[in-house]
């Protein structure tokens, strides 16, 4: 009794404190932000007093089976369901911002323009629908492999919901116009703060988790994940450290100015890009492929080798994103250099994950969640081979600023980040479901084939189009002036344009099919349909041979 | 020390003795798999996944 009054009164004090801020508000955007949190805190209170048991009805609603005591699966169900709504959410504002750079008249100003749906889609895709992956997969593998519960229950679903409130806040920020306007780290000073304790209770559960393990050895797919958390730590820091104007508005600036700026930005954004959609997806790779493949993985060595390679690169190679700005020189050179490296042990990474198949390649023919994972390997080795190379300069002159660089992010997303989640989530979802099998693998080759075609769809226009842009930039004339405008080369790339919002419409319609499969199999129903494969069988040539009539 | 002789101690440390240790930390990192007697141990722990029979 006394720790639901004691919790009430925390709750009731966010609540007050959070209706004083909106009253007192700066900006219309601050003012909106707490009437949000007033809100969540409002829903929080009335959960805590109520006294109804509202995890058991959402539990009966969502059918989730009661804790058999064995591992803490609650959070990581709620994640499932989270990654799934996101990945639409997501994708749908990709193939909505890709139609407005096709057809200008879908801008519709102000809340909805191309400027403010960009950093949405990008939020949406990688935080919301990569994070809550990336959250509710290491809850379900560090328990699996430490053979332990989860530490801090209590905490575990502090981390859920405070990270779909930093998602509302964020997507709704932008949409008001809330921004500081760094890439990928776009949300005002004060959700960056919020996300940083969200983050660090995150960080306790998952080490907590290994510290009460009953497993001797820490499974190397637990080391990818944790330095995926420490490591976005630790960049979310640094390059959030901004001065607010007013601890009762939204804008803040930024402690880092000019050129350092620049490079802690980009410092920042190549390693979410490598700890974020890389190590942690990698941490997804390294248990998820040999669960499913019931082979242990190719090399144990390899992983270990593969993981302090990329610790050790990776956190060098951002200057690539800053070739021929006021970066000095030599800086530019080292991002270079150390982009070149990582696609060593990203390789090396890659053929572990395939070879993890060998001696049971048939899977790929059989099985549609393998054939995924196939995939997503293969774009991972794709998009890492594309990304050294466009780290040359030589090369990057002709591919920054262009659609080249979508092309090569995409491949990385939809062919990588996309697929390997699609996969676990169809792992998953039996499993904590507790249900036979999914509802219908048949519909699993379907996304898989529609995704498969979007994305050739659109990284293959993409590639022509930041090419074509690109040289049309450089293209002089005899006279020495440039011979093509800006709208020259916009006009040359809009077939290329439809061409990806058309691969884009097939990744999200596959991405419908995987919300159907999910749901009915969380639904408990089973699709009647013809097994993905079975031995030939001709019933007419059953029978022995009849000695002829002489 | 005025910052740019700060800044320039820094960067020679960070291209000779920084880069160095760095270099020796991770060689011995990567080569602690191939330990003499480490397979057994590496055999083990890529089939720990596999002892949880029904983990779902
Ligand atoms: C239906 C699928 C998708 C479509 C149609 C789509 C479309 C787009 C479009 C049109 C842009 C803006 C490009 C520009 O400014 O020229 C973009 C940017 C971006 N998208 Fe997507 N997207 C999709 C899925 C994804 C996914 C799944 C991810 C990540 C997991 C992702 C990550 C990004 C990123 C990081 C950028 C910014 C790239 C940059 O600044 O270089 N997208 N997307
Ligand atoms: C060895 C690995 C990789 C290297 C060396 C690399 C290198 C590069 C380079 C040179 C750029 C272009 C910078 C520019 O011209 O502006 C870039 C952009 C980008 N890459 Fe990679 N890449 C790698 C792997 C990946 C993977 C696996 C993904 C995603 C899953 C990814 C996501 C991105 C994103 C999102 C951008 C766009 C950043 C922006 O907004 O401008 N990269 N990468």
């Amino acid at each position: 009794m006394e720790t639901v009054l004691a919790r009430a009164g925390v709750w009731l004090a966010v609540l007050l404190l959070a209706v004083v801020a909106a009253a007192l508000a700066a900006d219309a955007g601050f003012a909106i932000h707490m009437t949000i949190v007033a809100l969540a805190a409002l829903v929080i209170l009335w959960v805590t007093v109520s006294g109804a048991d509202y995890g058991a009805m959402a539990r009966g609603i969502l059918k989730m089976p009661a804790d058999e005591g064995r591992y803490d699966d609650d959070p990581i169900r709620w994640g499932v369901i989270a990654t799934v709504f996101w990945g639409i959410a997501g994708f749908a504002a990709g193939l909505f911002i890709a139609m407005q750079l096709t057809w200008p008249v879908l801008n519709l100003e102000p809340y909805l323009n191309f400027g403010r749906l960009r950093p949405l889609h990008t939020s949406a895709v990688i935080f919301a629908f990569g994070g809550n992956a990336l959250i509710a997969t290491s809850f379900y593998v560090v328990q699996r492999t430490c053979r332990a519960r989860l530490a801090f229950p209590g905490l575990a679903r502090f981390v859920f919901w405070g990270y779909q409130l930093f998602i509302v806040l964020a997507a709704s920020g932008y949409l008001l116009g809330t921004t500081q306007s760094k890439e990928y780290a776009e949300p005002e000073w004060y959700v960056d703060w919020w996300l940083t304790i969200v983050w660090l209770a995150y960080l306790a559960v998952f080490v907590g988790t290994i510290i009460k393990r009953a497993e001797p050895h820490i499974y190397v797919a637990n080391w990818f994940y944790l330095a995926f958390i420490v490591t976005v730590a630790m960049l979310h820091v640094v390059n959030n450290l901004d001065m607010p104007v007013s601890l009762l508005g939204s804008k803040s600036y930024p402690l880092f100015a000019g050129v350092q700026g620049a490079l802690v930005q980009w410092w920042y954004g190549h390693n979410a890009v490598g700890f974020f959609l890389t190590a942690g997806f990698l941490a997804m790779m390294y248990y998820f492929v040999p669960k499913q493949a019931e082979r242990p993985v190719y090399s144990y060595r390899l992983s270990i080798i593969h993981f302090w390679s990329l610790i050790f690169l990776y956190i060098w190679a951002g200057p690539h994103h800053l070739h021929y700005t006021a970066l000095p020189d030599w800086a530019q050179t080292l991002g270079m250099v150390f982009s070149v490296m990582l696609w060593m042990p990203s390789w090396g990474g890659m053929i572990n994950g395939l070879m993890t198949l060998n001696g049971a390649w048939d899977k790929v023919r059989t099985d549609p969640i393998i054939r995924m994972m196939v995939m997503a390997l293969a774009f991972y080795g794709m998009s890492t081979f594309e990304g050294p190379m466009m780290s040359i300069k030589s090369v990057n002159s002709l591919s920054h600023y262009t659609d080249w660089t979508i092309g090569h992010v995409h491949s990385g997303a939809l062919g990588w980040n996309g697929m390997i989640t699609f996969a676990c989530m169809y792992y998953l979802v039996p499993r904590l479901w507790g249900r036979e099998r999914l509802y219908s693998l048949r519909m699993v080759n379907w996304h898989f084939w529609l995704a498969t075609i979007g994305i050739v769809f659109y990284a293959a226009s993409m590639w022509v189009a930041g090419i074509t842009q690109g040289l049309m930039w450089r293209e002089y004339g005899a006279d020495g002036y440039l011979v093509n405008s800006f709208a020259d080369t916009v006009a040359a790339l809009h077939p290329m344009f439809i061409m990806r919002a058309f691969g884009g419409l097939l990744y999200l319609a596959g991405a419908v099919i995987m919300v159907v499969n999910v749901w009915a199999t969380i639904a408990g129903r089973l699709r009647q349909e013809a097994p993905m494969r079975d031995a030939a069988y001709d019933p007419a040539a059953d029978r022995p041979i009849l000695a002829p009539a002489q | 020390m005025s910052t740019h002789s700060t800044y320039d101690m820094l960067r020679h440390f960070a291209d000779s003795w920084g880069l160095l240790a760095m270099l020796v930390v991770f060689l011995v990192l990567a080569a602690w798999p191939f330990r003499p007697g480490a397979r057994d141990k590496n055999h083990h722990a890529a089939n720990l996944i596999f002892k949880d029979e029904n983990d779902g």
